[in-house]
């Protein structure tokens, strides 16, 4: 059975609602990217050195990353001649595999959230400014919320001018509660205190808003060290989620955050924002490669409840939609 | 995989060039290889990077480099003339209408940073053309947006005009013109939603705020960070509106900024402004060659010596060098140092600016901690002001009392001491070589 036969009856079986959300989500960045791979094979008569190159650059205008690219047409071109591939149709299957290969990681490293029944969860997020921080703590309250826990957020972006309403703002519309203190104090005591309320109310899942920073301010990602650090000693185990918060119109930055975000906060997942433009967010391909964090949520709209759980076949599915229904 | 500067990368190519009589095309191609690379890693967009080539690789072939003895530098050299060329002159006039007051639009994708912009810019009016401008919060839909602008107008002492986030941008940008034409406001900017350059709705309000607040400039403002898809959306954005300027934002981050070359070849709009920093003076206006040697990994040495030239004192620098000269420089005279470079910024922003920066192995990793200087400063204002002066009086309970009173331990005294020790050596070679040379010996930081 071939990859697209297969991929399609996996996805036929689950919730239409989440697949076609994904689909119409990415409608914008599949067409394009599905368009170029259309029109590089039916161009093509043969599999030679000029498709591969452009080939490479599909995927490096997806953002995916010059050396991941390089990696993978490497090992596409082995794949290509131990499977004897002669036409460019059955290499665009092959493209595929990879992907959801490379996604899915070699260790299978878990994309849920980890957020168990019968304890204090808590999630804190990080990310550089602009990327959608707040936005995804209220969709995420939502989303939680709609699966029956309840949630608490920190207003712990002390620093951005209008930051605190901003979320105040969420948890009005998601009917959560914020706990905050005035711009400008310590974004380590406002979690600490959200996590006295947490604990007092017995919330299920705490969300921890920190304010944007690039990842070369030292003082910056020293102050981010310092929250985790007091999470780390009110609750043990905690934080159970460090999320950092991509921007998928990023490029080739987006490594460099990952990097120094993780060396300050240790990330467990990445939310991947704004897919639902014409951006791509290939670099979370090269990223997972590399340091190995997985994509755990993706933004899909502009709506409440346009964030859903990152699933490396649906993904894949929305970039290649077209071709999986023809299979 | 550390980011390579093009020096870096041509440095492997040179080598095996190294030895041959003389340069062949095919030696030029593998050199555009290189630069092609170093290139889409900078975020250029892809085509961008393919005509740009075939630009270079013409000037590259037809003689210049490979008549060159030099070979490598030259195409340095063309690489980097033709990207300056590219991006544009220096040019961060802003118009002024002859009616006032002048119309500002800010547009852009979500978080890009046009609120802050939008406060920064204001700023700098003021600041720089002594102008009156007014703030229009027209950004209805993100929650709090106005409030953000609000906080940003009380921070700078501006007036914001703002209807609520209930009625029509439209409608705001409307009645905020008759408002600064009473108020005698000569600048008007109107901060707008953030949105997706495929939203046909919203592109269309903002086409019918352009209609009705009939701008002269319109800004779009763009994350320096932006990747491959910085050309599908300025594209867009120029299309619908028809900007007059870009504004980059987040440049203060390690990001090479590609964006920036793959906007000016969409759109053909020049690049007015550089957003460097968190606060509100952190506004500069854009400087094509810079970027140049940024997105090339090559260090921004101009901006580096600019930012010394603002903060080190003249007057002190010229004193200082009479100390070196006449070995009387002293732990007060260090302590006065390190202030100064310390004014210019944090460090490991400083170094990066050095060209090379990225290539030295030492430095590359470097995590210069800010901490540690504080140490520093701590130990020496924790001495005598004879300890100060004659260093060699410091013996062990000394050494024992600086340690104690700084809060540090006597390793760490008794480094400063070897440090400070090696750093006059260091002076007195210097000095001697320079002497009867030439007068004037300029000390790092100068």
């Amino acid at each position: 059975m071939s990859f697209f036969k297969k991929l399609k009856e996996k996805i036929s079986k689950q919730k239409d609602s989440v697949t076609a959300k994904f689909k119409e989500g990415l409608e914008k960045t599949r067409s394009s990217f599905t368009e170029s791979l259309n029109e590089l094979v039916s161009r093509y008569r043969k599999v030679d050195e000029e498709f591969f190159e452009e080939l490479e650059e599909i995927l490096i205008t997806a953002d995916v990353g010059v050396q991941t690219v390089m990696d993978l047409i490497d090992e596409l071109k082995k794949e290509v001649k131990r499977r004897n591939i002669q036409e460019p149709k059955e290499v665009r299957a092959a493209i595929s595999e990879k992907l959801v290969e490379i996604y899915q990681g070699e260790d299978g490293a878990p994309t849920d959230l980890n957020i168990e029944d019968g304890r204090l969860n808590i999630v804190l997020f990080v990310g550089v400014n602009g990327v959608g921080k707040t936005t995804t703590i209220g969709k995420l309250a939502h989303r939680l919320k709609e699966e029956g826990k309840s949630v608490l957020l920190a207003a712990g972006d002390t620093f951005r001018a209008g930051a605190i309403e901003q979320l105040e703002v969420w948890g009005d519309r998601v009917g959560v509660d914020v706990i905050k203190q005035s711009a400008g104090s310590d974004p380590a005591a406002v979690v600490y205190d959200a996590i006295q309320a947490a604990r007092s109310r017995k919330v299920d899942v705490l969300l921890c808003d920190t304010a944007g920073r690039l990842q070369n301010k030292m003082n910056l990602m020293k102050e981010l060290e310092k929250v985790k650090r007091v999470i780390e000693r009110e609750i043990p185990g905690a934080p159970h989620e460090v999320l950092l918060v991509l921007d998928a119109t990023t490029g080739q930055n987006a490594m460099s955050q990952a990097r120094q975000f993780s060396e300050a906060t240790n990330v467990t997942g990445i939310a991947l924002t704004k897919l639902d433009g014409t951006a791509k967010g290939g670099i979370v391909l090269a990223i997972r490669n590399e340091l190995n964090i997985p994509v755990k949520l993706v933004g899909l709209g502009e709506k409440m409840d346009d964030l859903e759980k990152f699933d490396a076949e649906k993904y894949v599915y929305g970039l290649f939609a077209d071709l999986v229904d023809e299979a | 995989m550390a980011f390579e500067g093009l020096a870096n990368r041509l440095q492997n190519t040179m080598a095996k060039i190294r030895g041959k009589g003389k340069v062949s095309e095919a030696d030029v191609k593998e050199m555009m290889r290189e630069v092609r690379l170093a290139l889409l890693e900078a975020d250029v967009n892809y085509k961008v990077v393919k005509d740009f080539i075939k630009k270079v690789s013409e000037r590259a072939v037809g003689q210049e480099v490979m008549k060159s003895l030099t070979p490598g530098q030259q195409v340095i050299k063309v690489v980097k003339e033709e990207l300056t060329e590219l991006m544009g002159g220096e040019q961060s006039k802003i118009a002024v209408s002859k009616r006032p007051p002048t119309v500002i639009l800010m547009a852009g994708l979500q978080g890009a940073g046009k609120t802050t912009t939008t406060g920064k810019l204001a700023n700098y009016l003021r600041k720089k053309h002594n102008r009156n401008p007014l703030l229009v919060a027209a950004d209805i839909y993100r929650p709090a947006a106005i409030k953000q602008l609000e906080t940003l107008g009380k921070q700078l002492g501006m007036p914001v005009f703002s209807l609520g986030d209930k009625v029509s941008p439209v409608e705001i940008a409307k009645q905020a013109l008759e408002y600064a034409k009473n108020e005698h406001h000569d600048y008007v900017l109107i901060d707008t939603a953030g949105r997706l350059h495929i939203d046909e709705n919203l592109m269309d309000e903002l086409k019918q705020v352009k209609e009705a607040a009939n701008p002269d400039e319109i800004f779009l403002v763009v994350d320096a960070m932006t990747g491959q898809d910085a050309v599908n959306v300025a594209k867009s954005f120029h299309d619908e509106l028809g900007i007059t300027g870009v504004i980059l934002t987040k440049l203060d981050g390690d990001t090479r900024g590609g964006a920036a070359l793959s906007i000016r070849a969409a759109t053909g709009a020049p690049i007015k402004f550089a957003g460097m920093g968190e606060k509100l003076d952190a506004l500069e206006p854009f400087h094509p060659e810079r970027m140049a040697s940024r997105i090339l990994g090559m260090g921004d040495v101009l901006t580096l010596i600019e930012k010394a030239q603002e903060n080190v004192d003249q007057e002190k620098a010229k004193q200082l060098e009479e100390k070196m000269r006449t070995m009387s420089f002293t732990f007060d005279d260090f302590l006065e140092q390190l202030e100064q470079v310390r004014n210019m910024g944090p460090l490991d922003e400083l170094i990066s600016m050095l060209p090379g920066a990225g290539k030295m192995k030492g430095l590359k990793n470097i995590q210069v901690d800010e901490k540690q200087l504080s140490h520093v400063e701590a130990i020496i204002r924790s001495m005598t002001k004879e300890e100060k002066e004659k260093p060699e009086i410091i013996n062990a309970s000394r050494r024992k009392r600086i340690a104690k009173g700084s809060g540090t331990s006597v390793q760490e005294v008794n480094r400063l001491l070897k440090q400070f020790e090696e750093m006059k050596k260091m002076m007195k070679q210097m000095t001697s070589m320079t002497k009867g040379k030439r007068k004037g010996f300029k000390f790092p930081f100068m």
